[in-house]
């Protein structure tokens, strides 16, 4: 446990950490004595650390359980949650990578490709934020250039064009901003990819799993169901960068105002009707448990999917718009009558 | 998204909005804050508030722009009864219900944009037009509802539609639903599209964040005027990211058409003739 990079509001963890694992080196190095002596120190020893275990337990349960965004936020952001690649690599079977936008280049910062998900043929596009520090920096740290966009949308056309459904993995603190992202047409890139997924004929399910930034998260999420993993987040600006604008300064005391005004927690969205569904995370967050969220992760998608193949595709595709057209919260007076 | 006005280095005159001017006893003659001259109001307003001077495309409002495409009282407005309705009740140094109210009172309008039927030297045409006195011409619920319509309504009635985009992108106040805006205009775009609409985008002094990154970089023909800021990203936001200064015309309309992303830099005074140039090419 003491492995994890620590997040500041889960210090009441670390003594407790501390505690374990120094009884733990007791118990190892008590062991080979105590062999032959039942009843004694080393089962003390045993039922201690298994008391103090269940009081981390609870202890994390309760800490999760109420989050505050910002908090939620710093979650989505660990350094160790897992990310596009590694849900690839647990929930995918005979993932065939397809690289580039046939344009410009190949973007490492969006993974493209085939992919079997249970009984399902799927084609994957995701933001990849890379977890070495090489990897990083070539992924932007998953912020995507226009390629990246173009990529993504080549992709979906080949799926869509063989019947494919497609599956996007939404992870990046926003598009790229940077010069050669804007003389490529960052914007126009993302336009076009929301323009073009309203379009697509076959299913397509999108899931933030991590951090949903803008437009750079929109520009692969226009799709029949759209899901939230529960610690993630989803919004227009990210809290720094609001805070940055609307509170003049952005720290820690404004990121975390901020983060709580956008609303963009998983729950936030779902009552917003933006998402449709919240994927739950084992308690403590996808860090601590990988392989059971990418469980929840598959079971939505094939769940999703199957539904969705059933809609004959005309109905597919006024569904698809009208989810996205009924969005958006305004008042509307009666049209006064017509003078002209 | 929506980036602050004071990011965005474009020079602009002292009074833009008309109900300011009148209260200005000076108001006679006015500084170009482009060249420095001195400019007498009405040859600047005959010259649809382009300095005679210096050439500088100062900002307009919606509903000046309207008064410069449109023939004269051709323009019918649409949509005219939509208002913000604050459904995250946003907060942050000010709430943002205070704030709507005090841009409306203070534009008399009730959100970033002006919708409706016009005709451009005797074309019709579906015209929407933001309007950057409004929180800076940001789209939340009811820009795209009423871009929305305006795309929808063009679609229904074939008539070609034109797009006059000044924003500073999506607004934060209403978050993930004037994200959502985004993906709304570009579906309805894609309807258009299918049903062989044109769409004439003209980008204007500044488009950034989510607007450029929906409806305003999806025209079938895209037109900016000279020198107008465009970009993805605010040039703050940029400069921060890659630590080193922007090359001079950067994100500038200039650089936007040789870069290959907007198909003609258009003088103000020649919007209308160009418009209706394009609508004749297109037959409709
Ligand atoms: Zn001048």
């Amino acid at each position: 446990m003491s492995a994890y990079y620590q997040l500041d509001f889960e210090k009441p963890l670390v003594e407790l950490d501390r505690q374990i694992e120094a009884l733990e080196t007791q118990l190892k190095n008590e062991q080979p004595a105590a062999a032959g002596d039942p009843g004694s120190h080393v089962a003390k020893l045993t039922a201690d650390i298994a008391s103090l275990r269940a009081r981390h337990a609870s202890e994390l349960k309760a800490i999760y359980a109420k989050l505050t965004p910002w908090q939620t936020v710093r979650v989505a952001r660990h350094p160790q949650r897992p990310q596009t690649r590694d849900y690839v690599a647990m929930i995918c079977r005979d993932f065939t990578e397809l690289h580039g936008d046939r344009r410009f280049g190949d973007d490492p910062a969006m993974v493209t490709g085939f992919a079997r998900i249970g009984p399902l043929k799927v084609m994957v596009v995701g933001h990849q934020k890379g977890k070495e520090t090489s990897e990083k920096i070539a992924c932007h740290f998953g912020c995507a250039h226009p390629e990246g966009y173009r990529k993504a949308l080549a992709k979906m056309k080949l799926a869509a064009k063989y019947g494919v459904p497609i599956v996007t993995l939404v992870d990046t603190p926003g598009a790229y901003p940077g010069l050669g992202a804007e003389q490529r047409g960052q914007a126009e890139a993302i336009a076009v990819n929301m323009l073009e997924m309203s379009r697509l004929a076959v299913p397509i399910v999108s899931i933030v799993i991590g951090e949903g930034g803008s437009g750079g998260a929109l520009g692969i999420a226009v799709a029949d169901r759209v899901a939230m993993l529960s610690n993630s987040w989803y919004s227009v600006i990210s809290p720094e960068g609001c805070a940055a604008i609307l509170w003049k300064e952005a720290n820690e005391q404004t990121n975390s105002a901020a983060a709580k005004s956008l609303k963009l927690t998983a729950s936030d969205n779902l009552a917003l009707g933006i998402v449709d569904d919240v994927i739950p995370e084992p308690p403590g967050g996808a860090h601590r448990d990988a392989r059971s969220t990418a469980m929840n992760l598959q079971a939505w998608i094939v769940q999703q999917i199957q539904r969705l193949r059933t809609v004959p595709a005309n109905d597919l595709l006024e569904r698809r718009y009208e989810r996205f057209r009924k969005m958006g919260v305004y008042i509307e007076q009666a049209e006064p009558a017509a003078s002209a | 998204m929506a980036r602050r006005a004071s990011e965005t280095p474009t020079r602009t005159w002292n009074e833009v909005r008309p109900q300011r001017r009148s209260a200005i006893p000076e108001g006679l003659w006015l500084r170009c804050q482009a060249c420095g001259k001195m400019v007498y109001r009405r040859h600047l307003e005959a010259n649809l508030n382009v300095c005679p001077e210096c050439d500088f495309h100062h900002r307009i409002s919606a509903a000046e722009r309207i008064g410069q495409l449109a023939d004269t009282d051709s323009f019918q407005e649409m949509f005219g009864n939509l208002s913000a309705a604050d459904p995250l009740q946003f907060k942050d140094l000010k709430a943002y219900s205070d704030r709507l109210l005090a841009e409306q009172i203070k534009t008399g309008a009730k959100d970033a944009i002006k919708a409706g039927r016009m005709f451009i030297k005797g074309r019709e045409a579906m015209v929407c037009c933001l309007d950057l006195t409004f929180m800076m011409g940001s789209m939340g619920s009811v820009v795209g509802e009423t871009i929305t319509r305006a795309i929808e309504e063009a679609t229904r009635t074939g008539l070609p539609l034109v797009i006059v985009s000044c924003s500073g992108g999506a607004r934060m106040q209403e978050s993930g639903l004037s994200l959502m805006q985004m993906a709304k205009t570009s579906a309805a775009l894609a309807r258009y599209d299918q049903a062989g609409g044109l769409f004439i985008s003209v980008l204007t002094d500044p488009t950034t964040g989510g607007v450029t990154a929906s409806f305003a970089m999806l025209g079938d023909v895209i037109f900016a005027e000279p020198n107008a800021l465009i970009g993805f990203a605010g040039p703050r936001v940029i400069q921060q990211t890659i630590r080193q200064e922007l090359p001079e015309g950067f994100q500038r309309s200039e650089f936007l058409r040789k870069s290959g992303l907007v198909d003609r830099v258009i003088h103000r005074s020649q919007l209308r003739n160009e418009i209706a140039r394009i609508i004749d090419y297109s037959g409709k």
